[in-house]
């Protein structure tokens, strides 16, 4: 899903530094800007994920919405190349998780989580899409597991719509995989 | 075989065992992987790779070391769920001796692409501030990369003159610890780089050595006293290793300390070439490739703070016990 139709010209983002997130929207200065408290309860509503998870944790933006999660705390803003990890996609209809966030914090989910056979699971993380008619839940952005070694481990984030499920593993993440059912 | 172009002639003397060294250095290494411990425990990545079939073997030495049997670790589950990442076993000795505390500040002051930055992120259990910074932006992306991919959250990336690197923007003076992984002439790679060689020449390793003075001492000026900075190298060369070590005893506060090697090793040099070296260099650690089937290494353990580190160098109860040893 591009996220290019949202936040173009958005007053004060500047896509060359980092920039952390207002704990609520009463202290948020840049328009548009996700705030911690939307990010921590867009975590819980769509995934279960509970807010503690990210205690201590700092929420940054760099550029349109891209959001980054960092472990401790820093004076703001940063010039850096880069501030803890890329954990979501805002300033779009539908906020999206990253791969890495998913495959970070994904186990800890409780709702919106789909759970792949042997064949399906090599074929998502192939990066292909998948008529999964049987997917009774929410469309929209879902976390895709496989069982592993004694565990459900999630793959990454799929988008499922119309029976389909899409694989949106990003094609650097992409790899052909053995079928655990073989 | 490999053409070292007799650059491996100037070691003979150093080594216990010249054959063993030299056919140790035509041989080529095994693909190995560490596991992550963010995301997953050694005995788990081992339950993974059996489910899929994929045949390793475990190092004895260091728990979270898989030597590969074949197949490219990237084609494996355990690999694309980011539980282990593609690491030479000798390279994984600088986070070892490094041994960061979680909530700590550390800086990586030549990270990328981040082998050993990530595995510090992992024995920092991702909490603190880990500094990773590189002069390259093609190499630090690289290193997000790599970062990301094993779930790594407490990491900065920056691009700066390790030389005169600046703490501007950050809310701390110092770093706890910091790690000198120099660039090299890099002839201990000789058994994954057949080419290492091709390019050598002994004023490379002159113009390097003056690199790697310059960014060790700048680490030890931007590491509290009582704190550790570890240098290393993947190079043979003494003027890359024991030499750079005795120019920044003399100019910087600072000592070598012993640490405990895993692995078979010599202690450093302390002449070379009609040059005599502080006799404390010889606390460093050198690995040849033939003493476990690995690549060259080097690797050196110092404290900050050296005799004149005062209180804080004595509050430290790990400094003591060291001081006692």
């Amino acid at each position: 899903m591009s996220d290019t139709a949202d936040g173009a010209g958005a007053p004060g983002n500047d896509g060359g530094q980092f920039d952390r997130l207002p704990a609520t929207a009463d202290e948020r200065e840049v328009d548009g800007r996700a705030t911690r408290e939307a990010v921590l309860d867009w975590w819980d509503e769509r995934f279960g994920i509970d807010s503690g998870t990210f205690e201590g944790h700092t929420f940054w933006e760099k550029g349109k919405g891209k959001i980054w999660v960092f472990a401790d705390g820093l004076p703001s803003p940063q010039e850096r190349e880069g501030v803890g990890m890329t954990v979501l996609r805002t300033r779009q209809e539908h906020w999206k998780p990253t791969t890495t966030a998913v495959r970070k914090w994904g186990h800890l989910a409780t709702r919106n989580v789909i759970e792949l056979s042997p064949g399906e699971a090599t074929a998502f993380a192939a990066g292909h899409d998948q008529d999964l008619p049987e997917w009774d839940g929410d469309w929209g952005y879902l976390i895709a597991t496989h069982e592993l070694a004694g565990g459900r481990v999630p793959i990454g984030v799929g988008l499922y719509l119309y029976d389909e499920l899409r694989s949106v593993v990003p094609k650097g993440y992409q790899e052909e995989l053995p079928d655990l059912g073989e | 075989m490999n053409d070292d172009g007799g650059v491996l002639d100037r070691y003979a003397s150093l080594v216990d065992d010249e054959a063993a060294f030299r056919a140790a250095c035509e041989r080529p290494l095994p693909s190995v992987v560490r596991v992550n411990t963010l995301a997953a425990d050694a005995d788990r990545v081992a339950r993974a790779f059996d489910e899929e079939g994929t045949e390793y073997e475990r190092a004895g030495w260091h728990d979270g070391l898989f030597r590969m049997a074949d197949r490219s670790p990237g084609t494996t589950w355990p690999y694309a769920h980011g539980w282990v990442h593609g690491q030479e076993e000798v390279s994984c000795l600088p986070a070892l001796a490094l041994d960061p505390e979680p909530g700590t500040r550390v800086w990586d002051t030549c990270a990328a692409p981040g082998s050993k930055t990530t595995q510090v992120a992992a024995r920092m259990n991702d909490a603190g501030v880990l500094v990773g910074n590189d002069t390259s932006l093609g190499r630090l992306s690289a290193l997000r990369h790599n970062a990301e991919r094993l779930g790594v959250t407490n990491l900065v990336v920056d691009q700066q003159d390790a030389r005169n690197y600046s703490l501007n923007g950050f809310d701390f003076e110092a770093f706890d610890a910091t790690l000198v992984d120099a660039p090299c002439s890099c002839e201990g790679t000789i058994r994954k780089n057949p080419d290492a060689f091709d390019t050598w020449t002994l004023d490379h390793v002159h113009e390097v050595a003056g690199v790697q003075k310059g960014i060790l001492r700048r680490a030890v000026q931007a590491t509290r006293p009582g704190g550790t900075v570890v240098y290393s190298t993947c190079t043979f060369a003494p003027e890359e290793n024991e030499a750079v070590l005795d120019h920044v005893l003399r100019e910087e506060d600072c000592r070598i300390v012993e640490w405990d090697c895993p692995l078979e090793s010599v202690p450093g040099v302390t002449e070379w070439h009609d040059e005599e070296y502080d006799p404390s260099v010889a606390r460093s650690t050198r690995i040849y490739p033939h003493h476990n089937d690995t690549g060259g290494f080097f690797l050196a353990k110092l404290r900050v703070g050296g005799d004149g580190g005062g209180e804080a160098a004595g509050d430290d109860a790990d400094e003591e016990a060291e001081v006692a040893a």
